[in-house]
């Protein structure tokens, strides 16, 4: 059977055409990326909003808990019913998926920031954009990003499923191998989003750790800073 | 009696935590280990319970070689009382004294009692038995922490900080309790600090530890403030070591005179006082609860006992020169107030006779060298 | 619940209980298993990044790609639930491997130092110290984890075993959305009523958060009294408090 699965992906043709695997592979990236940035529309200003302002909390929790328990399966075959569409059922479903992870990475990267620097940032003479914008979101931004890591992994396995609903991406392959008793299609699917996945995943923790504030790593080597430091202080004797 | 015998600590990153301390705790001495922070002496106090073993030389407790002894089963036997007292969150107070008795294989029902007994001891209220430590305040559960470590009866009991979280007015209770509980009990006790002025109120010695890991001096209280061997211990023991050796004399030929007192109870109809006096207003109990002139009487009937100016820090009969000097300089009527151990009022000491006390003691103390034994290891010093 | 999954009562039970079998047994087992994997490794450097890396990529692995390789790898019937079961406690370990990590992480490390310095030997500070204190998170993550258990489940219906899942397929089939939201309706209660248990039997193991109040202690007081009547100065307090 492994030995067949590798013959497939083998085989140049099966990966050319409009149901080739690299089509197949843009669709499931396309589907995933599209209702992540939904998500994020949604859930990153009203993070920003209840993490800075600090309202709506308990909500927050209760949202994220509730919208966990919703089945995407459910939720995306009860819409194609009701509407009637093909894209816009799944890509909802994906979205309920993608919303609790962004905002709850969003809004506890802004809570979880020292509310000393906060006010300092305020006695300075910031203003409330400026302090969100210059210090609260740099410093929330790993937070925000391992929502996004989280969020990605969900509505990457879950796109999936979308196949069920007759669209493509990967899942096509796990729906038509069942359908067809071609268990080696249904492995490929398994193995491809699989890949997807951990490739995805990987990628964000990398991102993740780029954006720790204070590593410099986001930063471009500010050169005259560096010579008028230089300037100032003498490089020390060596002692 | 703990012994260290050449003993070193490394570090795996190569600092040394102790360097060659060889050094002798008299079986019920009160010893305590001070210096700044990095100096060895919490490192040095943590390999008496094995929590950290020392990487090269020798100690031991009670004629016993602890490396050959199960740490669990040492710990057991040596009280240790922490920082922030290290309660367990989810054990009420009792449970949390019974813990070592528990450990110890003791029924639990035993262990409460006996808990129960060892909270009484250390001055807490029965009523906190069944609270969780969250419930009670710094300074009541340093006292949990310290009936904890005293609840299993251990001879040896290590104090590490112990006050140092707490604010100075029940520092100032624990610390007395403490040597309170010292007299009756006679454990061997090491205690760790940064702050010189606890070291010497507390302890009958007092070993200075240097940068290094380094022992700078291991003397009585008193030969440390009044001849520190080398110039690190006077750097530590600081500029005011001329006063503060003024807590080893003692002001007992001080005399007590009486003063002119008013009642609080009836306060508001008293006599008034002439122009420049001050009276000193007692409760009940005969307990002192400010000083009154006639500015302040004039504000009594407007703002009551709040009128009152505060009374300055109290001494006690058996005093010492610097008790009665900080009283009569905190206090306003420039006399200080002598109180018996109730805190009933016994008079007031008079500034002149403080000062004439003083003298007469300069004159007498240049010559006491050779009485306290001065036992530093001599190679620490350098 | 609409009117569709009281009149099909018949057919929605078996549902509902085979979706709890397959919720509830594979929460139950993995956090058996994950604690005591978390207690030995947590100290152990190396074993426990091993542990980390290993249960992201178990988590990373897609719902359904699990179902459908399983029988590959057990040598089990692509219908058997033994799939799903094996899937979700999969699943589960691994969230509740790392959330137990954490929440032994968050036990204040002077309370486990103090607890060694007293002479607490490990195993028995990892068992009546530091796992008593990671209840409180140790509950919060299996909250979360019992939820996505029970959502999970559903997607097990497209290879014929998913619990109620099994109202979505065949809604779906039929064209018939009152069956699918008879099948969230039910998810969602099944979610929240899972939920609720496991807070509270989180709140029953952690009396120290629950029985914070002077009057709670006040009863504790009153009730050791009793249990040590031979301490006559306790007996003295309790009357003194009423």
């Amino acid at each position: 059977m492994l030995a067949d699965l590798a013959a497939y992906l083998g085989d140049g043709t099966n990966w050319a055409g409009s149901t080739g695997i690299l089509n197949r592979l843009v669709e499931h990236v396309g589907y995933s990326a599209l209702a992540l940035l939904v998500g994020a529309v949604i859930a990153v200003p009203l993070g920003l909003a209840i993490g800075h302002t600090g309202r709506g909390e308990g909500i927050i929790v209760g949202l994220a808990n509730t919208m966990r328990a919703l089945p995407s399966l459910g939720l995306m075959t009860f819409l194609v019913l009701l509407m009637s569409s093909t894209l816009i059922p799944p890509i909802t479903a994906l979205v309920a998926l993608a919303v609790p992870p962004l905002l709850a990475g969003v809004y506890a990267g802004i809570a979880n920031v020292d509310r000393s620097v906060v006010d300092a940032a305020r006695a300075m003479g910031m203003t409330e954009w400026q302090i969100l914008l210059r210090v609260e979101l740099p410093n929330a931004l790993p937070l925000i990003v391992g929502g996004l890591r989280g969020a990605t992994l969900q509505v990457v396995a879950t796109a999936t499923i979308a196949a069920f609903v007759n669209l493509g991406g990967l899942g096509r392959y796990i729906f038509d191998g069942l359908a067809l008793y071609d268990y080696t299609r249904v492995l490929l699917g398994a193995l491809l989003v699989t890949a997807l996945a951990l490739v995805l995943d990987g990628l964000l923790a990398l991102v993740v750790k780029l954006v720790q504030p204070g590593t410099g790593r986001m930063t471009v080597r500010d050169t005259g800073l560096q010579a008028a430091i230089d300037d100032r202080a003498p490089a020390a004797p060596t002692a | 009696m703990i012994t260290f015998d050449h003993v070193t600590k490394r570090f795996p990153d190569g600092t040394v935590g102790v360097d060659d301390l060889s050094l002798e705790i008299e079986q019920g001495s009160f010893t305590v280990f001070v210096g700044p922070s990095g100096c060895g002496k919490t490192t040095s106090m943590r390999m008496i319970n094995r929590m950290i073993d020392p990487t090269e030389g020798t100690i031991t407790v009670g004629g016993r070689d602890i490396s050959t002894v199960r740490p669990t089963e040492l710990r057991l036997g040596i009280g240790y009382v922490i920082q922030n007292a290290g309660l367990m969150p989810h054990r009420t107070v009792v449970d949390n004294v019974a813990t070592v008795l528990v450990l110890q294989g003791v029924t639990k029902r035993k262990a409460r009692i006996t808990a129960l007994e060892a909270m009484e001891r250390v001055g807490l209220d029965l009523r906190m038995a069944t609270r969780y430590p969250a419930q009670l305040s710094g300074g009541q559960q340093q006292r949990v922490g310290v009936a904890r470590a005293l609840a299993a009866d251990p001879p040896v009991l290590l104090m590490d900080e112990p006050f140092s979280a707490v604010d100075p007015v029940v520092r100032d209770d624990l610390q007395r309790e403490m040597l309170r509980l010292q007299s009756e009990l006679s454990k061997t006790i090491v205690f760790v600090t940064h702050d010189i002025d606890e070291a010497i109120r507390l302890g009958d010695r007092v070993a200075v530890f240097g940068t290094g890991g380094v022992l700078q001096q291991l003397d009585t209280a008193e030969a440390v403030l009044t001849r520190p061997a080398n110039p690190f211990v006077t750097n530590l023991v600081g500029r005011d070591r001329g006063f503060r050796s003024l807590s080893f004399q003692s002001a007992t030929q001080v005399p007590v005179h009486d003063v002119e007192t008013l009642p609080l109870a009836g306060l508001g109809s008293a006599p008034a006082l002439a122009p420049h006096a001050w009276a000193l207003v007692v409760d009940g109990d005969r307990r002192p609860v400010g000083w009154l002139n006639a500015t302040r009487q004039a504000l009594v009937g407007e703002r009551g006992e709040a009128a009152l100016a505060p009374l300055g820090s109290l001494s006690t009969p058996s005093r010492t020169l610097r008790q009665s000097l900080d009283a009569v300089l905190s206090s306003p009527s420039e006399r200080g107030v002598v109180v018996d151990d109730d805190g009933a009022l016994l008079g007031v000491v008079e500034a002149n006779d403080v000062l004439a006390a003083l003298s007469a003691q300069r004159g007498s103390t240049t010559d006491d060298a050779g009485v306290l034994g001065a036992t530093a290891t001599q190679d620490a010093l350098s | 619940m609409n009117l569709w999954g009281i009149r099909n009562w018949e057919a929605v039970q078996p549902l509902l209980v085979q979706h709890l079998y397959l919720s509830v047994v594979p929460t139950l087992i993995g956090v058996v298993v994950a604690i005591p994997i978390g207690l030995l490794l947590r100290d152990r450097r190396r074993a426990r990044t091993v542990a980390v890396v290993l249960s992201s990529a178990i988590f990373t692995i897609p719902s359904l790609a699990l179902f459908v390789v399983l029988p590959l790898l057990l040598g089990t019937r692509v219908l058997d639930p033994i799939n799903v079961v094996v899937a979700l406690t999969l699943y589960t370990v691994a969230l509740s491997v790392r959330t137990t990590f954490e929440a032994l992480d968050a036990v204040p490390a002077a309370t486990r130092e103090a607890a060694t310095a007293v002479g607490y030997s490990s195993w028995r500070r990892a068992t009546a110290v530091d796992l008593p204190l990671a209840i409180p998170v140790l509950t919060a993550g299996t909250r979360v984890v019992a939820v996505t258990n029970v959502s999970m489940v559903s997607v097990g219906a497209v290879i014929g075993i998913g619990g109620l899942g099994q109202l979505f397929t065949t809604g779906y089939q039929r064209d018939f959305p009152e069956q699918i939201l008879t099948g969230l309706v039910l998810i969602l209660l099944v979610a929240i009523v899972f939920d609720r248990i496991i807070a509270l039997v989180g709140r029953a193991f952690t009396p120290w958060i629950r029985g914070a109040s002077l009057r709670a202690s006040e009863r504790r007081l009153r009730a050791l009294a009793q249990a040590l009547p031979e301490v006559g100065r306790l007996r003295e307090v309790v009357s003194g408090a009423r």
